[in-house]
């Protein structure tokens, strides 16, 4: 099936949302979640760090096929991921230092962000070519920093709600997080 | 870490502190993608543990062993290479034992390079303690995963399929709550645990207050 690249686009974004239907990248949706601002930029920073491991691993896959070792695929695309958010990390504390101390703990963290390594080995196993997967990766970052976004938005307000004690912090999260994903459901059949 | 090394003597504790008091899902929330994602069905959740409980203890029995060889600064990449051997090799076993439940799990198998409690494991403990520890560490988180996994599979299961296991095990008037094993089912289930080891927890402290009290002394 040919698909077109809004397609993909949409399909990466909304309709099949990386953390809200596919459930990759719950850590940082749990953990950064609780902020508008460091959200965006955790999501911008992610997004990042999947483009640029979406090119590398096209790329290497190439290679690794022509040379008949796909077999150590999953060992390479998780160095690509490891080097590019040393890339990133390098960039942020270069250009702007209060964010490299916002972010603190969760940046490195992105390495083990299931979501990348997803996203790598999913555009590897839809045969995506060279713009698919760049279009694949862009898509699938707006989605997650979507998703971020919106519970951001809902936890600041939820500071000033009373909730019953026993389910505050991650319980609450979570079930926001269903109704959520109960809400993106709806985008099913749109791409 | 410039601190001398602490050896744990291997006791009970050792193992058992992985399934209850330090719990990989439901107290130190690491793994979640795995444990939202997987869980629609029983035995979907009880192979998902078992695979990441194998790539677990080897990984850190391997770490454990080469823990004075790697060197402090590149020892995270070492680590996901380790891992990710072990995630190469389940891939290949599963496919091999079951073509069914390889596509069932999907890229989760893959993903559990990713998987945030083996990488944990690995900086907090493999790579400060003797391999006997480790072992027996490794294995008690690992089963502690799967019994997370499976308490919510089964649940999700019940009550989305009204199966367990694939047998059928709800009256014929029960209207499955299909919700359950689409994803926000994972969310709530979930949330629903923890609420409610919040709320066991609470009971205890509150017992153990009323008992301070009627004890006369703290």
């Amino acid at each position: 099936m040919e698909d077109s690249l809004f397609s993909i686009f949409m399909n990466a974004a909304v309709v099949s949302n990386f953390v809200l239907a596919m459930f990759l990248g719950i850590c940082p949706f749990l953990g950064v979640s609780n902020k508008v601002d460091t959200s965006l930029n955790m999501g911008m920073a992610t997004t990042f760090v999947m483009v640029v491991s979406s090119a590398a691993a096209y790329a290497i896959n190439l290679i690794l096929s022509d040379l008949g070792i796909e077999f150590l695929r999953l060992i390479c695309y998780i160095a690509v991921i490891a080097s590019s958010v040393q890339l990133v990390e390098m960039v942020v504390k270069k250009f702007s230092p209060a964010l490299f101390q916002a972010l603190g703990i969760f940046l490195p963290l992105i390495t083990t962000n299931c979501a990348i390594l997803g996203l790598t080995l999913f555009q590897t196993s839809r045969e995506y070519d060279f713009i698919q997967s760049l279009v694949f990766a862009l898509g699938a970052g707006a989605g997650f920093t979507l998703a971020l976004l919106l519970m951001a938005g809902i936890r600041e307000k939820l500071e000033l709600a009373k909730t019953p004690d026993i389910a505050q912090g991650a319980a609450m999260t979570l079930m926001i997080g269903g109704v959520l994903s109960l809400a993106f459901m709806g985008f099913a059949g749109l791409a | 870490m410039s601190m001398p090394n602490q050896y744990e003597q291997v006791t009970a504790d050792t193992f058992l502190r992985g399934l209850w008091e330090e719990n990989p899902v439901f107290v130190m929330l690491l793994g979640m993608c795995p444990a939202l994602a997987v869980t629609n069905s029983a035995i979907n959740a009880i192979s998902m543990g078992l695979a990441t409980t194998f790539v677990l203890v080897m990984s850190s029995a391997l770490i454990s062993i080469f823990r004075n060889f790697i060197p402090k600064q590149v020892r995270i990449v070492a680590y996901i290479v380790i891992i990710a051997t072990f995630v190469t090799i389940v891939d290949y076993l599963i496919q091999a034992i079951s073509l069914d439940l390889y596509n069932a799990l999907g890229a989760f198998i893959q993903l559990i390079v990713a998987n945030c409690v083996i990488l944990g494991r690995a900086e907090s403990y493999a790579s400060r303690q003797k391999l006997g520890a480790t072992i027996v560490n490794s294995f008690g988180s690992g089963i502690g995963f799967t019994i997370a996994l499976l308490s919510m599979g089964a649940v999700r299961e019940i009550l989305g399929a009204g199966a367990l296991f694939g047998v059928g095990i709800m009256p014929v008037g029960f209207e499955p709550w299909v919700v359950m094993v689409l994803p926000p089912g994972g969310f709530f289930v979930l949330g629903c645990w923890l609420i409610i080891f919040a709320w066991n927890k609470k009971r205890k402290e509150q017992a153990q207050l009323d008992g301070a009290v009627a004890g006369g002394q703290a």
